[in-house]
């Protein structure tokens, strides 16, 4: 059974943000990311971006990138299952 | 370790050099480690200098040569391509004689031929220009300016740009979207452990990744 979207979510900020295992298990919808956390610069967010096309297998365009997809952890994961299920 | 150089002409200065971190005791096995491209150089130069060390304390000799453009180098990034560089590690292999290869991430791209050897984290020129553009979009997009990946792609191939703090020229941009990894032995993420440092938001070090590559490595050299 391959691991969900929302668990290899979960990986692929625990990559960028450097945090321990487990740690991305406490993110829930309305865990705060871009602007909440001051390490998520543009370029942070690029190679986030580029990690989900790779590890999802979907693309994402650059004018569906905007503060409302980056503010939550919840608004994340609902961009990136609407992804899939649209592959 | 010490500061060693290696000839490294350029158009303008056929007796330039440029420099290397190097571990040589004369050792039968000598690692040439191609580093990482752009601001993943610098994220992974801790850990390519730290699984140095260890190899060093493994009776390995290591060289990790300045790119020209690149760290300590004078050489004007501008007006370099990917061919420039390739021709650099070329150069480094020449002087340094290694018997075999490290290249990490975005230096699979430029590995000096007929080494045998290893990549740690092979990846496209295409997406590591696909990941710098969209960062410079995203930080456009902050300060109010609205551009495109792909015009500035289109833009960057005939003009060249200014991405990540880098001046690439339209040669480099050119050859990056078009350069494959060389066909090396893949190092994945699961030998190493952890999670990749290029990914980090923050640049950091992992003690634990520089041991297990380095003790994959001793053990792969006598393989």
């Amino acid at each position: 059974m391959p691991s969900t979207t929302d668990q290899q979510l979960r990986k692929i900020l625990t990559d960028v943000l450097g945090l321990k295992p487990g740690q991305a298990d406490g993110f829930a919808a309305d865990t705060g990311l871009f602007g909440h956390l001051p390490e998520l610069d543009s370029m942070a967010v690029a190679g986030l971006l580029t990690e989900m096309e790779d590890r999802l297998d979907i693309v994402i365009e650059d004018d569906e990138v905007d503060g409302e997809l980056l503010e939550t952890y919840g608004a994340l994961l609902a961009f990136a299952e609407a992804k899939r299920e649209a592959a | 370790m010490t500061p060693a150089s290696y000839p490294c002409p350029r158009p303008t200065d056929p007796g330039a050099s440029e420099y290397a971190l190097a571990f040589d005791r004369g050792q039968a096995v000598r690692l040439l480690v191609i580093p990482a491209l752009f601001d993943e150089g610098h994220k992974l130069r801790h850990l390519c200098v730290e699984v140095m060390r260890r190899l060093d304390g493994s009776g390995i000799d290591s060289f990790l040569p300045d790119l020209p453009g690149t760290n300590e180098s004078t050489a004007d990034l501008n007006h370099l391509t990917l061919a420039d560089w390739a021709a650099a590690t070329i150069a480094a292999a020449h002087h340094f004689r290694p018997s075999h290869v490290l290249a990490v991430r975005g230096g699979g791209l430029i590995v000096p031929p007929g080494l045998p050897g290893w990549c740690y984290g092979p990846v496209k020129g295409s997406s590591l220009l696909r990941t710098m553009l969209r960062a410079r979009v995203l930080s456009a997009r902050e300060a109010g300016r609205e551009e495109s990946g792909e015009g500035l792609l289109v833009e960057a191939q005939e003009h060249g740009i200014e991405l990540a703090g880098y001046r690439l020229g339209a040669g480099m941009v050119q050859q990056m979207q078009a350069a494959s990894p060389a066909a090396l032995a893949e190092i994945e993420q699961d030998v190493v452990g952890g999670s990749p440092l290029w990914l980090r938001a923050e640049p950091d070090y992992a003690p634990a990744q520089a041991d297990a590559l380095a003790a994959y490595l001793t053990m792969a050299v006598r393989a």
